[in-house]
C-alpha cells in the first residue's frame, strides 16, 4: 500500500541577519498509510503547527519534499494545488475563529464547492447531510459562528473539512480549546467518520493520554527534530530518549 | 479548624439574571480548595465575587462571603483595596498578559508594594530577591530586569505567583493558572504553588477544568455545573468515589495516561 502522505527531510529555517539561521523543522521524515492516525505531540516552539503549515502549502519548505497520493505537491503553486486540497484539509485549534464572523456557517461551509462551480442545491444538501453526520441539525447552516458553542463549532469545521472527500485531514489542536466532555464527543465522532470514510488523520496534539487513546502511531518533536517515534503504549511505556522520559513523567 | 474564608448560599447575577445559584464552602488556613467546571459554569465568577471583579454588571444578589469578620461583597472600594492583594492575593491565566508590557518585572513590584505602603527601590528589590530565592528561582536578577515578553510563558506565570507572594496574603486565588502552559511546564507552576503553601502556609482557590492539576494538588474540591454545586469534599473521596452523576461523567471524559 502506498502512503497517503509521505514527508522526506522537510525542514523549514527562519534566518535573521547576524544571527545563525533557526530551524523551526529540522529534517523531518514520516508517512502517513491511507486510514492511519499519525499523533505529533511536543512542547510550543517544538515546530508541530510549521509542520501542518508546511504539509498544507501555507509556508514553503527550506529543504525536502511533500508528496499525497504518489505526487509532490511541494513546489506546486496556486492552481496547481486546487486539486491537493481536495484530498488534505485542515482542522483549527479556535473553531470560532476559523470561520468569518460576518458569514453564516453554512457559507464556510459550502464555500470549497461554490468554488468549484457545484450548484446551491446540490452543495447546501451536501454540507446538510456532514453536519448531521457530525451530530449537528442541518438549520446550523443558517447560524453564524457567534450564535454557535466552541463544541458545535468545531463539528462545523470537520463538516468543512469532509465537504470535499479528502482522504487525509489534519488537526491542529483540534480539541484543546474545548471541555473534557465536548472533547470527548469530537473524539468519539472523529473515531466513526474515520472508520466510515476510511480517512488518514495527522493529529496534532499535546496531551499524550489523548493520543495514547486515540493514534495508531506517534512521532515526538522536540527542537524542531523527531526525537521519537512508534506505537503510542511504547512511547509512553519505554520511552527512549531523554526528552520524551520527561513529558511522559510531566503528566499528572 | 478556623475558617479563613466563608461562603454562605452566595448567588451572583449579571444584569438580574442569576449564573451561581447558592454556593457555599469554607476554606481553612492553609487548604488547597479545587474549583472545578466545564467553561461557563461559574468558577472564575465566585472568586472574582470575593475580589470585587465582577465588574458594572455583576453582583452578589445572595448569601455573604465572610473574610475576617467582614462580609466582602458589602465592603466600600476603599476597603476592597487594603484586602485585595495584601490578605488575598491572584494569579490569572496568564501572568504574562496581566502585567505591563512597557515595565519591567522590577519596576512593577515597586509599583505593587508601594500601592500597600511606603517602599524605596532598594528596599522593595531587597524583599523580592528574598522572595525569588524562596520560590528558587535560578537567576533572580534576570527576571527582575526583564519585560514581560522576554520571560517564557512559565516563568511569566511563576514571577505573577512571586508579585502575588509579594504582600504575603492569607489566601491566594489562582484563575486556571496552569491552562495556558505545556505539561512539563505545567508542573513547574503546580510545585510552585505547593511550595509557597509549604513555605507561608497560604490558603489556595484554584480554578481549573483541568483534573490531573486539581488531583496533584487540591486537598478539597467544589465540582460546578452551570452555577450550582454538584459536589463538593475532601479531594480522594470525589475524585476516587465521586457521589454526583455529572462529576462521574466529567471524571470519565479525562482522557487518562496508562503507564
Amino acid at each position: 500500500m502506498e502512503p497517503i502522505l509521505r514527508v522526506t527531510d522537510l525542514s523549514k529555517s527562519f534566518s535573521r541577519a547576524g544571527k545563525n539561521e533557526f530551524f523551526a523543522v529540522d529534517h523531518v521524515s514520516f508517512d502517513v498509510m491511507p486510514g492511519e492516525i499519525l499523533g505529533i505531540v511536543g512542547e510550543s516552539g517544538s515546530g508541530k503547527s510549521t509542520i501542518a503549515k508546511l504539509i498544507t502549502r501555507q509556508i514553503d519548505a527550506t529543504t525536502g519534499t511533500i508528496e499525497i497520493d504518489g505526487q509532490d505537491i511541494t513546489k506546486l503553486t496556486g492552481r496547481q494545488l486546487i486539486p491537493v486540497y481536495a484530498k488534505i484539509q485542515m482542522v483549527f485549534q479556535t473553531p470560532t475563529g476559523s470561520f468569518d464572523p460576518r458569514r453564516t456557517l453554512g457559507d464556510g461551509i459550502c464555500e470549497s464547492l461554490r468554488n468549484k462551480g457545484v450548484s446551491k442545491a446540490e452543495r447546501e444538501a451536501k454540507a446538510r447531510g456532514l453536519l448531521e453526520q457530525c451530530g449537528l441539525p442541518g438549520e446550523f447552516l443558517e447560524r453564524y459562528p457567534h450564535q454557535v458553542s466552541g463544541g458545535q463549532c468545531q463539528r462545523a469545521a470537520i463538516a468543512r473539512a469532509l465537504m470535499c472527500d479528502p482522504r487525509i485531514l489534519i488537526f491542529d489542536e483540534a480539541t484543546s480549546a474545548l471541555d473534557v466532555t465536548v472533547q470527548k464527543q469530537i473524539i468519539e465522532l472523529l473515531q466513526q467518520l474515520q472508520k466510515e470514510k476510511n480517512l488518514a488523520y495527522l493529529f496534532i496534539c499535546h496531551n499524550l493520554a489523548l493520543v495514547q487513546q486515540f493514534c495508531d502511531k506517534v512521532i515526538v518533536l522536540y527542537d524542531g527534530k523527531i526525537v521519537e517515534r512508534g506505537l503510542p503504549d511504547e512511547v509512553i511505556l519505554h520511552p527512549q530518549s531523554d526528552y520524551a522520559r520527561r513529558l511522559v513523567e510531566a503528566i499528572f | 479548624m478556623s475558617v479563613l474564608l466563608d461562603y454562605q448560599h452566595v448567588e451572583i447575577s449579571f444584569n438580574g439574571n442569576a449564573v451561581v445559584h447558592d454556593v457555599s464552602f469554607q476554606l481553612h488556613p492553609g487548604e488547597i480548595l479545587g474549583l472545578v467546571g466545564e467553561s461557563g459554569s461559574g468558577k472564575s465568577t465566585l472568586i472574582k465575587a470575593a475580589m470585587g471583579l465582577l465588574g458594572e454588571s455583576g453582583m452578589v444578589t445572595r448569601g455573604d462571603i465572610w473574610f475576617e469578620g467582614k462580609n466582602l461583597p458589602d465592603l466600600p472600594e476603599k476597603e476592597m483595596r487594603k484586602i485585595c492583594g495584601e490578605k488575598i492575593g491572584m494569579i490569572f491565566q496568564d501572568c504574562g498578559a496581566s502585567m505591563s508590557p512597557i515595565r519591567t518585572i522590577g519596576e512593577q513590584i515597586v509599583e505593587s508594594l508601594s500601592a500597600h505602603h511606603k517602599v524605596d527601590v532598594h528596599e522593595a528589590k531587597a524583599t523580592a530577591m528574598e522572595l525569588f530565592d524562596k520560590l528558587r528561582f535560578k537567576d533572580g536578577e534576570r527576571v527582575w530586569n526583564s519585560y514581560p515578553f522576554e520571560l517564557s510563558g512559565g516563568m511569566n506565570q511563576r514571577a505573577g505567583i512571586a508579585i502575588a507572594m509579594l504582600m504575603n496574603p492569607a489566601i491566594l486565588m489562582a484563575d486556571e493558572p496552569t491552562s495556558a502552559l505545556d505539561v512539563a511546564v505545567q508542573r513547574q507552576v503546580v510545585e510552585e504553588m505547593l511550595n509557597v503553601r509549604d513555605v507561608f502556609g497560604t490558603a489556595i482557590i484554584i480554578v481549573t477544568h483541568d483534573i490531573g492539576v486539581v488531583s496533584a494538588m487540591a486537598d478539597s474540591i467544589l465540582v460546578l455545573q452551570n452555577g450550582n454545586v454538584m459536589e463538593y469534599g475532601k479531594a480522594k473521596d470525589v475524585l476516587e468515589n465521586p457521589q454526583n452523576d455529572y462529576t462521574r461523567k466529567l471524571l470519565s471524559a479525562v482522557p487518562r495516561l496508562r503507564r
